[in-house]
Order: C-alpha cells, then structure tokens, then sequence
C-alpha cells in the first residue's frame, strides 16, 4: 500500500536530489541539442532567459535613468520657466511703462500743438492727485505760484475747459476746481444762436447745465457750448460742451443740460492760462503779510 | 561497501552489455543489462541508489554509445527513482513482483527514452512496442535470475565450505 504519512526530512531530501539529478540531466542534455535555428538548445534557453533578464534590467535601468533625468529636466524647466515668467513680467511692465510714455507724448504733443496754435500764454501742468473730498471735484496740478500760477487763472486742456485754480496756491503745487463741481460757473453761449447763459455743475448725469437762457432762445441738442469770456476768467470761444437736453423751463429760463466736452474722470496733463481773471486779486497781494 | 557493490555491478553491466551489443531484435538490443542493473540496485537498496545508479549507469552508457549524453541518464534515472520508490511502498520480496517491476521498469525506461528522442530529434513519437515487450521480458527474467544468483550465493557459499570440511575430516 502507499503510503499516506507526511513526508519525512529523507524522503524530502530524495524528492529534491531526484529535481536536481533530473535537471541536470535536462541541461546536459539541453547542451547538446540544436535548436532548428542550428544554436545548441541550452545556450538558446540560457540566451533567451538571460535576454529577458538583461532586457528587463535594462529596461529597467533606462526607466530610472529616463526618471532621474526627466526628474532634473523637470527641475531645469521648472526654474528655466520661472525665469521666463518673471522676465515675461518685467517685460509687460515694461511694455506698459512704454505705451503709458507714448500716449504720454501723444497727449504732450497734442497739448503742445494745442498751446502753438493758441495765443494765449499757457504752462503745461500735470494732475498729480485727485480730490481727497468726496464733495468737492477738485485736482491738484504739479504747478503752483513759482511757475507764475495765481487763483483764478484758467485750466484748460485740448478739448476744451476744465476749471479754475483756486487758492491757496503753493509754490508748486495747485488746486484745480473742476467745472463740473456744484461751486463752479462759467460764462457760456451757444455756438450756433449766440444764446447766452451761465454753465455751472450739478449732480446728475451729464454734470453741466446751462442756466438763465432765455426760453426764446434757439438752443437745441447737440449745439456746442463754448465759453462767453464774460466772466472774466475762461478765455473766449473755448469749448465748453455739447447741449444733450432743452427744454422749455416753467419760468423765464431754458432747462438746458450740457455733456462736458473734457473728460474729467480721466484727466491728466493740462494748460494753465496764465492770464490773471479780470478783477482777481493776485495771491501775493492777498496774503496777509502782503497787505500789511 | 553498498556503494561499491553498485559500482562493481555497473560496470559488470556495462561490459556485457558492450559485449552483447549485437544481439538485436528488429534492430533494437534485446537486453540492457545496464537497466537491469539499475533497477536490481533500486529494488534492494531504496530510491537514492536507484537514482544515483541510474544516473551513473545511464552517463556512461550514453557516453559509451556515442549518442546525445543524458538522455539514457534521464530515462534510467527516473527509472531507478521509481522503481526504489515503488520498491520501498510495495512489498517486492517475490520472484513475479520483481519480474513485473523490471519489465514495468523497462517499458517505462523505453517509453522516456524514445519520448525524449522524438524530443530532441523534433520528430513524431513512436514507441516500438514489439521490441520494448521483448526487451522487457528478456530484461524481468534475467532480472530474476540475477536476484536468484545473488540470493542464493551467501547460502550455496555457506553449504560449500560445509561440505569441504566434512570431505576434509573424512580424508584425515
């Protein structure tokens, strides 16, 4: 009978020294055997086997050494494309730093042929702040009494006016009360009919209107509202705006709205007529110390 | 002293066998006295001297015929494993289980031998059945008769000196 006990060391050694006898004597065999390609079996296996093996090492060595240099190209291109960034950067600073200094000039240029082709005495000024009181609509100019600036004088730019300086006027710096603002009042007249009035500020969208016009008076939209010169302060034929609105008032008087021809959300460099108002008294003589 | 009882009865085989050599049956020796050996040592000695008997035996024999060395030595040796195997599991004391086992040994050695062949050789397998069955029952009764021989030698010995010293006493 066979039998069915576990197997005991012995027969484990038999079992085993009959593997190892039994292939070795498959390799021996293996060693003398030719292949139908005429290469002995044993090197074939041993090739192929060997094959898969370096195969596989080399192929696993090429996957390290392609991670480790993708690894340091990563690093690489990491701080090559930092690089790249912040010069990308730099370069639209600079991009916008040129086309800040070109529409510069551009409006440079157009204020300087604006001030050959008037002949007004004019200074160039530049907005360095806005206003800091949310109730009055002022700007604060890079010129003041040193470059001949006095209260009262008139701020004008390319498209037509803008305000007043109004005092205290320091040495270089100046406050520029805008037309828009609800203090502020210029003489005007219509460009077409020659109807006169006063444009003054108010809250509201346009910023301007037209008051003590005469409800006979021809003024329709679209007119161009140009400076009367009455005041004093505005120089003559500056324009002022366009007429949006006219209507008919309950009294004696047109309402009539004006869109301003400046853009004052956007103002920037402007001119200084330096004409002193008729009738303004100059700042040094107004100063206390003037008067004594 | 086991170990040099194989190797003696190896050789032994081997010679004859080499003697023997053109004795054949449709072109296939009608005895291998090597197998014999193998399957002899297997049977008295357990597995591991099958095995080794069998490997030793096969080389030699494969080396002395010229042909591819190993593959006598692989069929032998599984033989010889078998055989001892078989031999320790069953009770092979009588004259019919050893005869069965070697001519089983036999069958089983040409079926390996000409498998591996058509193996190697990369043709279709074929077993000539007639000459393997002559081989096998030429190899169980001298098997038999080699276990009969060395069975009885010990005895036969022991009855010769016997009978020498009583013919001796009657001389003086």
């Amino acid at each position: 009978m066979i039998d069915l006990t576990p197997r005991t060391p012995y027969r484990q050694r038999t079992g085993v020294l009959f593997g190892a006898v039994m292939i070795g004597h498959l390799i021996l065999i293996s060693a003398q055997v030719q292949s139908k390609a005429g290469v002995p079996v044993l090197e074939g296996v041993t090739f192929g086997v060997f094959s898969r093996i370096q195969g596989g090492a080399a192929g696993l060595f090429r996957g390290v050494a392609g991670t480790w240099n993708s690894y340091f190209n990563l690093r690489g291109v990491s701080a090559e494309n930092e690089a790249l960034r912040q010069q990308v950067a730099t370069l639209e600073v600079r991009l916008q730093e040129q086309r800040a200094q070109a529409q510069r000039a551009d409006r440079l240029q157009a204020l300087l042929g604006f001030k050959e082709s008037t002949a007004l005495p004019t200074l160039a000024a530049e907005v360095i702040a806005g206003n800091s009181n949310p109730g009055l609509l002022t700007v604060t100019i890079n010129r003041g009494t040193a470059d001949g600036v006095q209260a009262d004088m008139a701020v004008i730019s390319p498209k037509g006016i803008i305000g007043r300086i109004v005092g205290p006027v320091a040495s270089h710096p100046a406050r520029v009360q805008l037309l828009i603002d609800r203090s502020a009042a210029a003489g005007a007249v219509t460009e077409r009919a020659r109807a006169g009035g006063v444009v003054a500020g108010v809250e509201g969208d346009p910023p301007l209107a037209m008051d003590l016009v005469s409800n006979l008076a021809d003024v329709k939209p679209g007119d161009v509202v140009v400076a009367s010169g009455t005041d004093g302060m505005f120089p003559k034929g500056f324009v002022v705006g366009t007429v949006e609105k006219s209507e008919r008032g309950p009294s004696l008087y047109r309402l009539i709205t004006v869109r301003p021809a400046v853009d004052f959300s956007s103002l920037e460099d402007v001119l200084v007529v330096l004409v002193p108002a008729r009738g303004a008294v100059p700042d040094d003589l107004a100063t206390p110390e003037v008067k004594k | 002293m086991r170990a040099i009882g194989v190797v003696i009865a190896l050789a032994a085989a081997l010679a004859l066998q080499t003697t023997l050599a053109g004795l054949t049956i449709h072109g296939s020796t009608a005895v291998n006295l090597v197998l014999i050996a193998v399957i002899y040592v297997a049977l008295a000695f357990g597995p591991v001297a099958g095995l080794m008997a069998g490997t030793v035996g096969g080389l030699v024999q494969d080396a002395l015929a010229g042909g591819i060395v190993g593959v006598g030595g692989f069929s032998k040796t599984l033989v010889g494993f078998l055989v001892g195997l078989l031999g320790a599991q069953f009770i092979v004391a009588q004259s019919l289980p050893r005869f069965v086992m070697f001519v089983a040994g036999t069958v089983v050695h040409e079926l390996c031998y000409q498998a591996l062949f058509a193996l190697v050789e990369t043709r279709a397998f074929r077993m000539p059945w007639s000459a393997a069955m002559i081989q096998a029952l030429v190899n169980g009764v001298i098997g038999i008769l080699a276990f009969q021989i060395v069975d009885s030698g010990p005895g036969l010995l022991q009855r010769r000196r016997a009978r020498g010293a009583t013919l001796s006493r009657r001389q003086f």
